[in-house]
């Protein structure tokens, strides 16, 4: 015992912590090595993405690049009063650069989303430009346009000196910075976003919702049943799986349609009259009922891989005991459950937030969903600045609601097989 | 107090499962109040699924089963009031120890109070007071054991089933338990219903013992007839060690019989022959023959050793004795050495009477 030192020493003199870490050192780096690939992987095709969408939602140097001369100039400004000679004169330089090539137009865009009226102003120096003579440059261009004596549009200019800017962010909950630098929301018939999100959410609860109700049952009779007959639903329930979501989706629609075959059925038997088929399709009840059968399995697997466990006697156990059918179920069978629920929950839930396709193919104009709006943002009005800000709030809101679900279930609770 | 003589009775029960193969054939059963009955029996035997036609979770095919006298096959199994032990516990896992004591009291809507009372009694009934917050995954195998048996008893079930509930302990532990169950039954007095395939288990604990096969019961008493005096030759074998002759009856008088076997003659006791020329097997349980039997017995036969084998406090001899090369003697390690050695010529007596001549194999 080398009780003096306090450590303990290997028969050959080294202190056995030192021996312990050499030994393991071997086993650690082969350990990396194996996970390298993945780690690699992972790093390229997920956080550099996700770094880049981060840039990008909140990149704003164009303007501060094409007007390299005028932020210097307008650094000591206050904003009180019209700027001094010296912002002028720099605007002319750096405006005469930018018509020389040609990319006068986009500072006219972007201005203009600043300060309605901006475009004319601009386009019209544009013109008067080139006739300028050297000196007194305030003077020649508050000449060109009266506005240019406003000193709300000088304003609008120096609000997009930062080269950084979380205005998409606003955007996508319908708010936006005012000229006063207050956040304030769109005028009402604007707002489309919000109900964008919050028709999300509502879809993605209703359809974790059905899922669960309908995969319950499924899922103990697949725990239940003789092997024989629980492989044959089993694949019944997988079948779907290996299907393209394309076709799955395609054959919805031709189910659902008003001329399709669950129309057909209800005329057919009386439920609905001919000239008066419900559309469902094109709308929220198509999103519904394609999401539900499509993340089904979802729901299942979790919830089949857990009640597996749950040993049969458990039940007769309750019953013995003296509980009803009813209260065993609730009491022992149920809250044995919760981690195959969480799992399929969350799973069901985090999938169906960010759907697309289905929502794209049968939701019409009141059934799509906040994925979609991206998706138009990205291949219609090409704004990835704001495809990737609502795209990192969506990320933001799963990540949320994970947080949140850790704290109410647990996450160490959840089993997925 | 008069206990009831047939609180427990089956009567005509049959079950099938397929429709084609019983499993329980005409299964008559009277089990006494308080009494303690085991059924034992090799797997497959239809013990299993008396026990579960009993707590009601099969119904029988035919046949009735009664509870205190009244028919049961129609009530549902919480209804009962039949506490039962299982053979992997079914402690619920999600709940403490007390919460799983406490479930058959509060869904029979009793008070805090009384429940707690209740749970506390049961837990230091079977030792383990301080374990009330556990749950079940903290505990050891034995100690679940307890718990489920708490379980079975804290609501003062008029009969508790117990299904294999040692089998999943060693065997140390499975002594104690043994005991302890044996002991917790003497002192409440409830009626008690024991499925076992361990015939030791069996011996230990029950007032009586039903021996299944097959789908019957073959012999129905107490632990020490069942040993010493088994009616057939399945009982014979299957509880305890026992010797075996196959023969045929040459002479039956007055309580004796003479089997000739194949090379030689043995007297022994006619339990189920009636007359000569029956075929037979002779049971003789291995401490009932004697190494050069001081004492005069009617049966005397020279055997070669063949084998000895030391037990502790015991020594296990195998004979060839009248062609049959199975013949084993316990040979208490106390005694005086009685030349047991490999390859020695000795003589081995028994008395008829424990020599017991049943059905033929």
């Amino acid at each position: 015992m080398s009780s003096e030192t306090g450590k303990i020493l290997t028969t050959d003199g080294i202190p056995l912590e030192e021996s312990l870490k050499q030994s393991e050192k071997k086993n650690k780096i082969k350990a990396f090595l194996l996970v390298a690939p993945l780690l690699l992987f992972l790093i390229i095709t997920y956080m550099i993405p996700i770094g880049d969408m981060f840039s990008r939602s909140i990149d704003d140097k164009m303007v501060t690049n094409m007007l390299p001369k005028t932020y210097k100039a307008m650094e000591n400004w206050d904003g009180k009063e019209l700027p001094p000679e010296e912002v002028f004169e720099a605007f002319y330089l750096d405006y005469k650069i930018l018509v020389k090539n040609k990319t006068a137009g986009k500072l006219q865009t972007q201005l203009n989303y600043e300060k309605n009226g901006f475009k004319s102003v601009l386009k019209k120096l544009a013109r008067k430009q080139k006739k300028f003579e050297e000196g007194n440059y305030k003077e020649q261009i508050m000449k060109v346009h009266k506005r240019w004596r406003n000193v709300e549009y000088w304003r609008a200019i120096k609000r997009r000196a930062p080269s950084y800017t979380y205005s998409k962010y606003l955007k996508g909950i319908d708010m936006y910075s005012n000229e006063d630098g207050k956040i304030v929301q769109v005028s009402e018939d604007r707002r489309i976003h919000r109900i964008l999100w919050i028709r999300t959410v509502e879809v993605a609860f209703f359809v974790t919702l059905f899922c669960f109700l309908m995969a319950y049952p499924i899922a103990h009779l697949l725990a239940t049943l003789p092997m024989k007959y629980s492989n044959l639903l089993m694949i019944c329930v997988l079948l779907p799986f290996w299907t393209s979501l394309l076709v799955r989706t395609a054959s919805w629609m031709i189910l659902l349609q008003q001329q399709g075959i669950v129309n057909d059925f209800f005329v057919w038997i009386g439920l609905v009259a001919d000239d008066n088929r419900p559309e469902m399709m094109y709308n929220k009840t198509g999103t519904y009922v394609a999401m539900t059968q499509i993340l089904l399995p979802f729901m299942v697997l979790p919830l089949y891989s857990v009640m597996k466990t749950i040993s049969p006697s458990l039940m007769r156990a309750g019953k013995s005991l003296g509980a009803t059918p009813a209260t065993a179920f609730f009491k022992v069978y149920f809250p044995l459950t919760i981690p195959g629920i969480g799992a399929g929950c969350l799973l069901v839930f985090i999938l169906a937030i960010g759907y697309y396709i289905t929502p794209a193919l049968v939701g019409g104009a009141s059934g799509t969903l906040i994925s979609n709006q991206i998706a138009y943002h990205m291949k219609s009005t090409l704004d990835w600045s704001f495809a990737s800000a609502m795209g990192l709030m969506l990320l933001t809101g799963v990540l949320v609601i994970y947080w949140i679900y850790n704290k109410l279930v647990g996450v160490d609770n959840i089993k997925l097989g | 107090m008069s206990k009831k003589k047939d609180f427990v009775k089956f009567d005509k029960v049959d079950k099938s499962y397929d429709g084609k193969v019983l499993v329980v054939k005409d299964l008559n059963l009277d089990i006494e109040e308080g009494e303690f009955v085991t059924m034992l029996g090799p797997s497959g035997s239809g013990k299993t699924t008396c026990l579960m036609m009993l707590a009601g979770f099969e119904t029988p095919t035919n046949g009735e089963i009664y509870l205190d006298k009244n028919p049961i096959s129609n009530i549902p199994p919480h209804k009962r009031g039949i506490g039962m032990v299982f053979q992997n516990y079914a402690l619920f896992p999600h709940m403490t120890v007390f919460e799983n004591l406490a479930f058959p009291l509060k869904v029979r809507k009793m008070s805090q109070v009384e429940i707690e009372k209740k749970v506390d009694k049961a837990l230091s009934m079977v030792s383990l007071g301080g374990f009330a917050n556990r749950m079940p995954g903290q505990l050891s195998g034995g100690q679940q054991q307890r718990v489920a048996v708490a379980r079975a008893l804290v609501f003062d079930p008029s009969v508790v089933l117990m299904d294999e509930p040692l089998g999943a302990l060693d065997k140390n532990l499975r002594e104690s338990m043994q005991y302890e169950i044996k002991h917790i039954h003497e002192s409440i007095g409830v009626t008690v219903v024991y499925v076992t395939h361990d015939q030791g288990e069996a011996l230990t604990m029950s007032n009586r013992i039903a021996v299944f096969n097959d789908g019957k019961v073959q012999q129905l008493s107490s632990p020490d007839k069942l040993y010493e005096e088994p009616v057939n030759s399945f009982v014979a074998e299957f509880i305890g060690e026992n010797n075996t002759f196959g023969g045929e009856v040459s002479e039956i008088s007055n309580g004796t019989c003479r089997v000739k076997l194949e090379n030689g003659e043995i007297i022994a006791n006619p339990i189920s022959v009636k007359s000569v020329g029956e075929k037979t097997t002779v049971s003789i349980r291995p401490e009932r023959a004697l190494i050069n039997p001081k004492d005069k017995m009617d049966n005397n036969q020279k055997g070669k050793i063949e084998e000895v084998i030391y037990h502790g406090d015991h020594t296990r001899v195998r004979l060839n004795l009248l062609g049959n090369s199975e013949f084993i003697l316990k040979v208490p390690n106390s005694s005086q050495n009685l030349d047991i050695k490999l390859g020695n010529e000795i003589n081995i007596g028994w008395n008829s009477h424990d020599a017991r001549a049943l059905d033929p194999k």
